[in-house]
């Protein structure tokens, strides 16, 4: 659990994997219905132009997300 | 809004995400015969339509609901509240899910949840074309099989297997009889326990929630269901309190041994299960995991930290001018049509109060309504056109940091356009632009300040100010209301944000769909179905408030006196024109004085009326914002369309009738009028901007929102704009 960081502090086009997934309630919901689940692997594919909220892309689709939801997101960087 | 009934034996619900193709293939397999409506206890718009399945003998029509696009069942949003109901308290024969077979596992995790409630279930593989483009192969008998539904490839854009469909789901619908069959997913060696003690319970106590299995039931409150929780304290407390106690005592545990909650577990181990199912069912033959899809190299240029926000403002702009460039000539057309019948039903009726009723209180009234029709339907078809495109997403994306600092969301910026955020948009089809705001709150705050907006209809009266008070610098004073008008917007979003409409921003995780071309068909049924709804609803409404207005400013009239009196006058100096000409001399001279008379009858009628009373009545409070009695029946009459106020004006200065696009002899007048100081102008010029919306829009707010909301807008901003304009004008005497 060395190398986990949040996932706001990720930088565009790394290859993460995440490690858990913090948020409660509504955002944890909203979070888990939109398949962001521990195990996942994900990459920031974009920022907005006022570097918040971030694009998110799946193995199968892109998502968005602000910054303050990402830090609900920890994630490790995947080798390779 | 219309109420839905069932009209067939045998209903179909359609379930999917957003942005899965759902509503293409509601058009595809119902053709153009929708209605748009609530479903009973529903808030949010469904539709519904017919569709013929079977063959032969044993076809019949079905009734197709089309549901909210969700990514789940819970009950967070009023859509997955409105889709859950629907398949509780309907239970339809059968229910198709369109999936995005592209994302094949997320779109199963609401699938999966259908599932569990048993309700027969028939899975459409949509997009199977960009599912094959991507290089990916789905074993649809093997998703059949491990699912236990039929699925049935589709392309829903080209109609292709909707056939297919109907018929697989009709089979079900017939072989289930209207069974429910639950799905059992082991949610681990926590929770399966405790479910089942629950499920004994809930079995035992009978129904709590409706006909849904008792496992459901736990399910739904281990997860922290709260509308699921309070049914079931509201059948039987005691039930409940039991079925708390069990969640309690295992999220403690849970919270202990695990750190985490058992909703989270129970998502965990949902998707297990679906990515279970789906390392079987997808295959990837031409494995090109680093090929960019061309989606995401538009994404490149159309979302780049500077490109993005040009092409944006480019788009914006394109939409603003096609809307109102476009929309001008048949908008004049149909102003011009209902300006043709006002005057042959002038010159075809007596004088009298009926053909004035006609004249101005129905056609101008009705003519009023229906002359925004051209520009809705142009504003609807390319805002369609944005949604089904994916740019609206990406639009939303990239102003969400600008606009949630006043407690908005990004899409915002689409209604303030519209409405005028460009000076000479329209508030109606920007209120009803809202629409494509998903978030609750956030799209109640824009709807509530969207009319604040330079709308087309009171360019002309700054500008009549303007060239009255301010000459020579009429575009300054434009650019300074357009900018004062967005200010104001986004304040006062903030202020209701932190106030009225209080509440966490619901949370931005949105999807962005790839990039697609919108069909032809998809955007005209969107276009036809929002503008039609306008014209029916909205007419009748606005129908009896131009009516009461027309009856506000007609009634009660001249006293007899004071008309005997005009009588006498024009009498007089028709006698005085009738001599001349009998003497061969010109009159022009004479006849102005007679347009006189008459214009100076208008104006003590209206003077004299209901609106006029007030406004005199109001001079005592109006005094302070340095508005006279002329200026408040013209606000008076804004509220039913903003063109009115400089007519009235017009009326009330008695100019007689006056061309609204050519006020200079008005300002003249204004800019002489001693009573009307250049500090009431800047008042008046704030007022405009920030009093309540013309009734169109209130109608049209009333029917986005509720009527307490719209209600609400038109004493509160009236009141704002007040209280601004008593600041300016009292600010502004100090310096003059």
């Amino acid at each position: 659990m060395n190398n986990c960081i949040t996932l706001r502090q990720a930088q565009v086009n790394q290859k993460l994997r995440i490690c858990s997934v913090g948020a409660q309630g509504e955002l944890g919901r909203r979070i888990r219905d939109m398949g962001l689940m521990p195990g996942v692997e994900v990459t920031v594919v974009g920022k907005a132009p006022l570097r918040d909220p971030v694009a998110l892309r799946l193995r199968d689709f892109t998502l968005t997300l602000r910054n303050s939801e990402a830090d609900h997101i920890v994630v490790e960087l995947v080798e390779g | 809004m219309e109420t839905l009934v069932q009209e067939h034996s045998m209903t179909i619900g359609l379930s999917g995400n957003p942005n899965c193709g759902k509503t293409t293939m509601f058009n595809a397999l119902t053709g153009s015969h929708q209605h748009v409506g609530n479903w009973p206890g529903v808030t949010v718009v469904t539709k519904m339509g017919h569709a013929r399945v079977g063959s032969g003998a044993t076809s019949q029509e079905v009734d197709i609901v089309d549901l909210p696009g969700t990514y789940s069942l819970t009950a967070y949003s009023e859509e997955e509240k409105a889709a859950r109901n629907f398949l509780i308290n309907t239970r339809p024969a059968a229910v198709i899910d369109v999936m995005n077979a592209d994302a094949l596992e997320r779109n199963l995790y609401l699938a999966v949840q259908i599932l569990e409630l048993g309700v027969p279930l028939v899975l459409a593989l949509n997009m199977m074309d960009e599912v094959r483009k991507h290089g990916k192969d789905i074993d649809t008998a093997l998703l059949t099989k491990l699912t236990g539904c039929p699925a049935i490839e589709t392309v829903a854009r080209s109609g292709k297997g909707k056939q297919e469909l109907l018929d697989a789901a009709f089979l079900l619908a017939k072989d289930r009889n209207g069974r429910w069959d639950p799905l059992v997913i082991s949610y681990g060696p926590d929770l399966d326990p405790v479910l089942a003690e629950m499920e004994a319970i809930i079995t035992k106590a009978g129904e709590l929630v409706g006909q849904v299995p008792p496992r459901w039931v736990g399910i739904k409150i281990l997860e922290g269901d709260e509308s699921i929780i309070n049914r079931c304290r509201e059948a039987n407390p005691e039930v409940a309190a039991r079925l708390e106690a069990l969640v309690a005592k295992v999220s403690e545990h849970l919270g202990r041994t695990l750190r985490a909650s058992p909703d989270a577990i129970i998502a965990d181990y949902r998707y297990g299960y679906i990515t279970g199912i789906a390392r079987q069912v997808v295959r990837y033959p031409k494995v090109d995991a680093e090929r960019i899809r061309l989606s995401d190299r538009m994404d490149q240029v159309l979302t780049h930290q500077l490109a993005g926000p040009l092409v944006m403002a480019l788009v914006i702009y394109l939409v603003y001018i096609l809307t109102f460039k476009a929309g001008a000539l048949p908008m004049e057309m149909v102003q011009d049509a209902f300006a043709w019948l006002g005057k042959t039903a002038e010159a075809a009726m007596p004088d009298g109060l009926l053909r004035s009723l006609v004249v101005s209180g129905v056609i101008a009234g009705v003519g009023g309504v229906l002359g925004f029709v051209p520009l809705i339907m142009i504003m609807f078809f390319l805002i369609s056109a944005l949604e089904d495109s994916g740019y609206v997403a990406r639009m939303a994306y990239m102003l969400d940091r600008v606009f949630r600092i006043f407690g908005l969301h990004g899409t915002s910026v689409l209604p303030f356009i519209v409405a005028g955020g460009i000076a000479g948009g329209c508030a109606v089809p920007g209120v009803m632009a809202t629409r494509a705001l998903r978030s609750p709150k956030e799209k109640l705050a824009t709807l509530l300040v969207t009319p604040f907006m330079t709308c087309g209809a009171k360019v002309p009266v700054f500008l009549m100010l303007a060239a009255a008070f301010f000459p020579g610098s009429e575009a300054g004073v434009m650019s300074l209301v357009t900018l004062t008008a967005w200010v104001a917007a986004l304040l006062v979003a903030k202020l209701l944000r932190s106030t009225v409409v209080k509440g966490e921003s619901t949370p931005f995780v949105m999807e962005l769909p790839p990039y697609r071309m919108p069909t032809l068909s998809g955007l005209c049924i969107h276009t036809w179905e929002r503008s039609w709804d306008y014209m029916r609803k909205a007419g009748t409404t606005i129908l009896a408030i131009s009516v009461l207005l027309w009856a506000a400013m007609t009634f009660p009239g001249l006293p007899a006196d004071r008309a005997t009196a005009f009588d006498a006058r024009e009498a007089a100096v028709q006698e005085q024109i009738d001599a001349a000409k009998a003497q061969g001399q010109e009159a022009s001279a004479l006849e102005e004085a007679l347009k006189q008379v008459g214009a100076d009858r208008s104006e003590e009628a209206l003077k004299a009326s209901a609106a006029g009373r007030a406004g005199v009545a109001l001079e005592s409070v109006s005094h302070l914002a340095g508005f006279n009695w002329r200026v408040n029946i013209a606000l008076v009459g804004g509220l039913a369309a903003k063109e009115v106020i400089v007519s009235t004006l017009g009326t009330a200065y008695s100019l007689g009738e006056i061309d609204t696009e050519d006020a200079e002899p008005l300002s003249r007048l204004m800019a002489a009028d001693p009573s009307f100081p250049r500090s009431a102008a800047l008042a008046l010029i704030i007022f405009v901007i920030l009093y309540a919306p013309c009734s169109v829009t209130i109608v049209t707010m009333a029917r986005e929102s509720s009527w307490k909301w719209a209600v609400f807008a038109m004493t509160f901003n009236t009141s704002l704009a007040f209280v601004a304009a008593v600041a300016v004008f009292q600010t502004a005497r100090l310096f003059s």
